[in-house]
């Protein structure tokens, strides 16, 4: 049985291990900086958290998942996804907010 | 006469995607969950916070990041036919993946030591704020230990799979998607590391 291939490449062009290697040094650079800035006090602490870990888990999403060379698709389903979330997050605080 | 296979690894990755999104509600829920206790017990998330061993956290961040890196590196090896450097890639994510629930495990190990494990009698005695912190500790460390112990079991078929040539420079997909699954362990990890460790 020999198989025939069918499915188109999706990937226009395969990055290095270079690239990697980069994203990975951004990566450990960023968590020195969330760990330092958590010793800075509660604010910086709270910005830190909500600055530098969505764009820790952003790298790892657009990188290392290859979501850079993907398509439109997958970006929409992750965009929904995090949009619904971020709805229910919103739905619950103005909740709190009024009691 | 050529049988004609069909193979769709764009079908494969959307599929593996569709499923990592329902990961994302499940702990982004738990998140939401997380955020109103601090909301609603500041200090008391502040000084059980101050209880974890963040070196602990950081040191098993790096593990995780560089576990990450690895298994996206194997997957170039793989492109590029260099097999013994994808296995070599793929058995340092699992040692760096086994490391971490070493260490996890010690983690663990000092608190149960220390009386705090979920309903225990010293657990009962703190204020609720802090019952809350340690439950969802608990809850959302050991939810994430349990897909890196399911992660590691899905990487280590794909070095198998590797080493029999059933993956290989033209058909890599299960690679890849497991691959996904253990970044996506990965980041779920990087927003734990602030959450407790980081809170006080």
């Amino acid at each position: 049985m020999s198989e025939t291939l069918h499915s188109p490449e999706t990937h226009a062009e395969h990055p290095g291990y270079g690239t990697f290697i980069k994203v990975w040094v951004v990566l450990l650079i960023l968590t020195g900086c969330l760990v330092g800035v958590s010793h800075l006090g509660q604010t910086a602490a709270v910005w830190g958290l909500l600055t530098l870990t969505p764009l820790k888990a952003g790298l790892v999403f657009y990188f290392f998942m290859h979501l850079k060379y993907e398509g439109p698709l997958f970006k929409i389903v992750i965009l929904v996804t995090l949009g619904t979330l971020l709805i229910f997050f919103a739905l619950l605080f103005s909740d709190v907010a009024f009691r | 006469m050529t049988e004609h296979v069909h193979r769709d690894d764009f079908g494969s990755r959307l599929g593996m995607w569709l499923f990592l999104v329902t990961e994302m509600v499940l702990f982004g829920g738990l998140f939401i969950g997380y955020s109103y206790m601090r909301y609603r017990y500041p200090a008391e998330f502040h000084h059980a916070g101050g209880e974890l061993n963040a070196t602990l956290g950081i040191i098993n961040t790096l593990v995780l990041l560089t576990s990450s890196l690895t298994v996206v590196l194997a997957i170039v090896a793989v492109q590029r036919s260099e097999k013994k450097r994808a296995m070599a890639l793929l058995g340092s994510t699992l040692a760096l993946g086994l490391v971490f629930l070493v260490i996890k495990s010690f983690e663990w190990a000092a608190k149960f030591h220390h009386g705090l494990y979920p309903n225990s009698p010293h657990l009962a005695t703190l204020p609720p704020g802090e019952q809350v912190f340690y439950g969802l500790y608990f809850t959302m460390t050991g939810l994430h230990g349990l897909h890196v112990i399911a992660g590691l079991s899905l990487l280590g078929v794909m070095l198998w799979w590797v080493a029999t040539d059933r993956i290989r420079q033209d058909r890599y997909i299960h690679l890849e998607n497991s691959g996904l699954y253990w970044h996506l362990v990965d980041v779920i990890w990087i927003f734990l590391l602030p959450l407790f460790y980081l809170a006080a």
